[in-house]
């Protein structure tokens, strides 16, 4: 298991190559990259900046981890989040997990974002062509991380 | 004393990112610590938001959590990374 917060820049493409050829018992890798878009609810965005809680962040992830590692036989997991300063078409967020078979790196993958989405003390503040705005939460995350509570 | 931090939209709306409270005024769980909060009035009352979010010792928590000497509480609004 690896997670990181960091400020740098990372190439998913390495991220996900890493995580498989540590060993040749993973015949899956799924991975998601979030990316910051130059358009959000009407207004272009020309940048954000990411806030988060340090410390708990990394405790936070680490238990989402820790979960998607009881609930499913995964091989390795990855989790990689950006903070500070982003341009649009960065990479923001990168989960990548790793089995035997694909269908418990496919639903351990999701579950992770969906659950990094409402319980990771991460905020992004927004450039938008009418000035700098908050992010507001949305409720399709919250239900998106309830569908998990029943499996 | 418990130690309070404030992030994000909260952190910019009351110009504070943390501040440490005696405990002398017995809050008995998270939700006593913000009524206390709530009552200076003014910028305060943004965290009275419906989706205002807590931790209590850097876990998740909900407003019923109870408190104790030398914690470390904080308020935010809904996280929005990924």
């Amino acid at each position: 298991m690896a997670i990181r917060v960091q400020l740098d820049a990372f190439d998913p493409g390495v991220e996900t190559n890493a995580l498989h050829a540590a060993n040749v018992g993973v015949g899956a890798v799924v991975s998601f990259v979030g990316y910051v878009r130059d358009f959000n609810d009407g207004r272009e965005v020309g940048g954000m900046f990411l806030e988060h809680f340090p410390g708990m962040t990394e405790k936070a992830l680490t238990k989402i981890a820790v979960e998607a590692e009881q609930r499913w036989p995964l091989l390795n997991i990855q989790i990689i989040h950006r903070i500070g300063r982003l341009e649009p078409g960065e990479p923001i967020v990168f989960v990548a997990t790793a089995s035997a078979h694909r269908q418990a790196a496919f639903d351990a993958c999701a579950f992770v974002m969906d659950y990094l989405k409402t319980r990771a003390p991460f905020w992004k503040k927004e450039d938008t062509s009418e000035g700098p705005r908050w992010v507001e939460g949305r409720s399709s995350d919250q239900s998106a991380a309830e569908r998990w509570h029943k499996a | 004393m418990i130690r309070v931090q404030y992030f994000a939209r909260y952190r910019e709306a009351l110009g504070l990112d943390g501040e440490q409270l005696s405990d002398s005024q017995g809050f008995a769980t998270l939700d006593d610590l913000r009524q206390h909060l709530l009552a200076r009035g003014g910028v305060w009352q943004v965290l009275a938001e419906q989706n205002l979010m807590c931790a209590r010792n850097q876990e998740l928590c909900s407003l019923d959590e109870p408190l104790s000497e030398g914690d470390e509480v904080a308020f935010f609004p809904t996280v929005t990374g990924g």
